[in-house]
């Protein structure tokens, strides 16, 4: 099935059995919580599996003058230590295409791998791999953006991809001859997705045949991308990845572990494991990279934007030419007639940039919807209806229609239940107790996609319906929203569909990542019930198009059979596939919504805490009403360490992030979130898939964070550009004590 | 991690003895000495498991205080009746430190000899006085946001990163320590902790072969107790700066004043000329104003840690006004 027109009314419009959109638990749940999930490090415990650690470069750049392992190969229980001496020759490519590791003596980055110690115990292998003695000649490194800006360049794209630049009327005559003009610099620092489970993997070889259970978000690229990096076919990789303890970006990519295990695994003929320890994660996998952001908007009199300019500055390896995408959704989110949105790249010696949930609009939201909130104060009109104002009638770049569009729904939901029209708008007059407070708003927008997928269903004589693909659950609630859509569809309780994913001996699918996961694998999965409720109707003599399947059984014209009834000794199997197709050219795709925060600012100490906050969202068809809650809040409470907490801090000398662990580096804890609800307006999205769904694993955090910071103007009068806002960029304008 | 011995000792003077081999340390949260192991920071090769001895009581001495035992646990200490009614600014200054797992974990003594959390102390690649003498400091210079603004060296501008220690300091505490021969001394909190000078690597005035068995509280001070500790997030967050005051005032005149900092230096900090010029003094703001001048003088930052002068000097302004409120 190819997305080439409006789906129109189909079966989901029509069956009645209740599932689809059901707030059901987590099917994986019960596993979850009793320890039966396995995860790729639990996977093979025992004397069988060998144990790898990792060895970092402690330089920033430079080349490695002599490694010397002969206390470590010396060490108890190790079994080898693998440099660049002697490793295999590699499959070269970006970090999307290939990870070759320890290729040479450069050293590119600060903690990038250079040598692996395989032991017999993991204990073993970390205290060898302290022994390893590297002498380094060190070279004058890049580190931070700030001072390399003059080094920015466009980034080199696939002619495919989304152009870097983009223009529509004359910006810069148009915003010099705004009356209202706003001029601002936004920064946000380098951040890491900073899940739960560290990257791990466990690597098997049967001959020639490569098996690797790992935690990886996108199963049939990281295939592609291993076979590359240890040149081998295709066919002979098979990536296992059926729990994965969260990614949100960082595993997207097959990553260090994976390659390591597998060299190690390959040259010592038994199962290797690597796992990254906490304090490796940060700089041996991919992070967000900082931005530097500047944001330009003339509006007439009364608001309405003339002209609207989004830059926005990351950074990357030299050999990287993936960038952060902040000035995106600056194309499609407002009206105006003049535009202007550039992305340039600065090559760093830093760890790989890349993907941190919602890419792009996570830090770009950061950054226009502060300055809408501060046009708002300039303009005197409130913030919505600054945004009311704004609201564009089609693609203000590309002049296609929105598939659907509801932010202005949105934006008054939400005001009407958060009391917004309480909100002083001066800043600074609210107090409670010790607490100055403050409301703030901002948009939520996220681009929607679609990713080639297949599923294949099968319907067997025990009543049981597997479903497989290679799809990956990262705790986003895959399985359970799968079962339902093929519960849904034919008619069978949700503890008959078994649900098979996480394994690229399935067919192909988008895996989790993009927020494509759901609606590219729901999509696949429906097609296949789709034919699969074909054959069945065929097989009772039943016209597909007036048969109801409920209960176990196909209902039609006057015939009711047993589904069991009509699956043979066999069972019977049916394929289906959803791809891209004309609908994402002929429409703008996103989902939207509205985050109302209110926060205190402590009068003395400037400390910032989050009180209540509410987002309202449309995101089509929502699969399961629990699930997507939890999605949505999820991603609201990463914006509130985007907006309050979360830098890696790098030193500008060495190149390290110096507070890589989690007691350091700090994300939101239980402490910082108080009272959040999300809701979901019903929508359908008739141009996006077959189950008229959008994506909403990214939703919750776009523009999450800028309601917190323009909560915080409000509170206290304080416009904070440099994100994160802590306390010390507030004492300045704190009130004098008495 | 390296290959260690454990042992699990019998007796307090046995533990003593142990400890004085050389690369012996004792054990008995280990929440901060595990983690530190594991990144070689600390690489002990004798583990000496502490936390059968019989020092997890909270006992009341003839003076009218508490004697608290070396291994009786953060939450445990936190919950007492007796800690609680008062010395209230000890309970809140626990309660302010780590999660409730690691409260759970973590003992007296253990709290009070935990390391620095200066991010380039805990990673061996770096250059760093403290871990390895004479390497440097790259604190100095790199992200110092976390560390010290009063009693750094030129060798070290670590932080002290206990709660509990600052307010044992405002409430005079003392540490008794145990040597192998059977010896006892009773250590005043202030002289326990070292300043870096020119020896960051030595924290504490505890000799080789010393064990710490309690600390005692003399009688609550007369007053108002508060522990306020302000950071970058509301739970699990080092202090950029606390303080516990103890302060007692009528008829708008201040009588006596204890004022302890954490998150300002190597060690709990107390001024006693801040506290001393308080006495007698009218309640105002110009007179919290003072206090933080003299406990300020000499202050100064590193660039990323330069706000806590003006943060300190606002929370205790605010502290003192909350603790003589009529």
């Amino acid at each position: 099935m190819e997305m080439d027109k409006p789906v129109g009314t189909n079966v989901l419009d029509t069956v009645r059995n209740g599932w689809v959109g059901k707030p059901l638990d987590r099917v994986d749940g019960p596993l979850k919580v009793t320890g039966g999930a396995k995860y790729a490090y639990e996977v093979m415990q025992g004397p069988a599996t060998a144990y790898g650690a990792v060895v970092q470069a402690s330089i920033g750049k430079g080349t490695i003058r002599s490694i010397d392992t002969r206390a470590a190969e010396r060490a108890p229980g190790v079994v080898l230590v693998l440099t660049y001496l002697n490793v295999p020759v590699q499959g070269q490519g970006n970090h999307r295409q290939a990870h070759p590791v320890l290729t040479g003596p450069q050293v590119a980055y600060n903690g990038e791998p250079v040598a692996i110690v395989v032991a017999e115990t993991f204990e073993q292998a970390q205290a060898a791999a302290y022994m390893v003695r590297v002498s380094y000649g060190r070279l004058p490194g890049r580190h931070l953006l700030r001072a390399n800006l003059s080094r920015a360049r466009p980034p080199v794209v696939a002619a495919t991809a989304q152009a870097p630049d983009s223009a529509v009327g004359n910006f810069e005559a148009a915003f010099a001859a705004a009356p209202v003009r706003l001029d601002e610099i936004y920064t946000t620092p380098p951040q890491s997705q900073a899940m739960m489970e560290p990257h791990a993997t466990l690597a098997l070889w049967s001959g020639d045949q490569l098996t690797l259970h790992t935690s990886n978000q996108m199963l049939s690229q990281g295939r592609l991308a291993v076979a590359r990096t240890l040149k081998m076919p295709v066919d002979k990789v098979r990536l296992v990845s059926p729990y994965i303890g969260g990614g949100f970006g960082a595993k997207l990519w097959v990553g260090a572990d994976a390659i390591l295990a597998a060299i190690a695994a390959r040259q010592l003929g038994r199962p290797v494991k690597v796992v990254l320890t906490r304090q490796q994660v940060f700089a041996v996998t991919t992070h967000r990279s900082e931005t530097i952001q500047r944001v330009r908007l003339g509006t007439d009199r009364d608001g309405r934007i003339l002209a609207i300019g989004h830059d926005s500055f990351s950074a990357n390896l030299p050999s990287e030419q993936t960038y952060e995408t902040a000035a995106m959704q600056t194309r499609t989110l407002y009206a105006g007639a003049n535009r202007l949105t550039r992305h340039r790249l600065a090559p760093l010696d830093i760890p790989v940039a890349s993907s941190m949930r919602a890419p792009g609009e996570a830090v770009g939201l950061l950054a226009l919807e502060s300055a809408m909130d501060e046009l708002a104060d300039r303009l005197g009109l409130d913030p919505i209806e600054v945004r009311l104002r704004n609201e564009p009638r089609e693609d203000p770049e590309r002049h296609v229609p929105y598939s659907s569009r509801h932010l202005v729904a949105c934006l008054r939901e939400g005001a009407q239940r958060f009391g917004w029209a309480s909100r002083n708008p001066r800043p600074g007059q609210v107090q409670d107790g010790r607490w100055l407070v403050g409301m703030g708003v901002a948009s939520a927008t996220r681009g929607n996609g679609l990713q080639l997928s297949k599923a294949t269903v099968r319907l067997d004589p025990d009543g049981v319906l597997t479903v497989r693909m290679a799809m990956t659950d990262i705790g986003t609630g895959t399985y359970t929203i799968l079962t339902q859509i093929a519960a849904e569809m034919l008619g069978l309780p949700p503890g008959r569909v078994r649900i098979e994913i996480g394994d690229t001996a399935f067919p192909q699918a988008a895996g989790s990542g993009g927020s494509i996961g759901a609606g590219s694998s729901g999509s696949a999965l429906f097609d296949a019930c789709e034919r699969l409720r074909a054959k069945l109707a065929a097989s009772a003599g039943i016209d597909p198009g007036s048969a109801v399947f409920a209960n176990g059984r196909i209902e039609g014209g006057g015939q009711s059979r047993a589904l069991t009834d009509l699956v043979g000794r066999d069972g019977v199997e049916a394929d289906g596939e959803i791809e891209p197709g004309e609908n994402s050219k002929d429409f703008s795709q996103q989902s939207y919504g509205a985050h109302f925060a209110e926060v205190g600012v402590d009068a003395d100490t400037g400390e910032i805490r989050l009180r209540r906050m509410l987002g309202v969202f449309t995101a089509g068809r929502i699969l399961n009403a629990k699930t997507a809650r939890s999605q949505a809040i999820g991603g609201m409470v990463f914006g509130i360490g985007a907006a309050l907490e979360e830098a890696l801090e790098m030193d500008g000398r060495s190149g390290l992030y110096v507070n890589h662990d989690l007691a350091e580096y700090h994300v939101a804890v239980h402490a910082d979130v108080p009272e959040i609800d999300a809701i979901f307006l019903p929508e359908l999205d008739n141009e996006s898939n077959p189950l008229k769904s959008k994506g909403i694993g990214e939703l919750g955090i776009c523009g999450a964070g800028a309601a917190i910071a323009n909560a915080v103007y409000n509170a206290c009068g304080a416009r904070v550009r440099e994100f994160p806002i802590t306390l010390d960029k507030l004492l300045s304008v704190l009130p004098s004590q008495a | 991690m390296r290959a260690f011995t454990y042992e699990r000792a019998t007796s307090v003077e046995r533990a003593a003895a142990l400890s004085a081999a050389p690369g012996a340390k004792f054990i008995a949260g280990g929440t901060n000495l595990l983690d530190l192991m594991k990144l070689q920071v600390e690489t002990p090769t004798r583990l000496i498991d502490i936390n059968r001895l019989p020092l997890d009581k909270i006992e009341d001495t003839p003076e009218g205080g508490l004697r608290i035992g070396a291994t009786v646990r953060n939450s445990d200490l936190a919950a007492d009746l007796r800690v609680r009614r008062r010395y209230g600014v000890l309970s809140r200054a626990l309660l302010a430190g780590a999660s409730a797992q690691l409260r759970n974990k973590a003992t007296t003594g253990g709290n009070l000899l935990q390391r620095t959390r200066c991010g380039y102390f805990y990673d061996v690649t770096q250059p760093c006085n403290k871990r390895e003498p004479g390497s440097g400091c790259s604190a100095m210079g790199g992200f110092n946001r976390m560390l010290a603004v009063l009693g750094a060296s030129n060798q070290c501008i670590a932080t002290h990163p206990s709660d509990m220690a600052v307010a044992m300091r405002a409430l005079d505490a003392r540490i008794e320590a145990v040597s192998a021969g059977g010896g006892r001394r009773s250590i005043p909190i202030d002289e326990f902790y070292r300043l870096p000078g020119a020896t960051p690597n030595v924290e504490t005035s505890l000799r080789r072969g010393e064990i710490i068995t309690a600390v005692t509280l003399p009688p609550p001070p007369p007053g108002v107790q508060i522990y306020r500790k302000v950071r970058d997030r509301a739970s699990y967050a080092f202090a950029l700066v606390s303080v516990a005051v103890v302060v007692a005032s009528s008829g708008g005149r201040i009588q006596s004043a204890r004022l302890a900092f954490g998150g300002l230096g190597p060690k709990p900090w107390r001024v006693p000329r801040a506290e001393d010029a308080l006495v007698g003094r009218d309640v105002s703001g110009k007179t919290f104003d003072g206090a933080a001048d003299l406990v300020l003088a000499g202050a100064h930052g590193h660039g990323g840690n330069d706000f806590k002068i003006p943060l300190a000097r606002r929370t205790l302004h605010n502290v003192l006004a909350r603790a003589t409120q009529t």
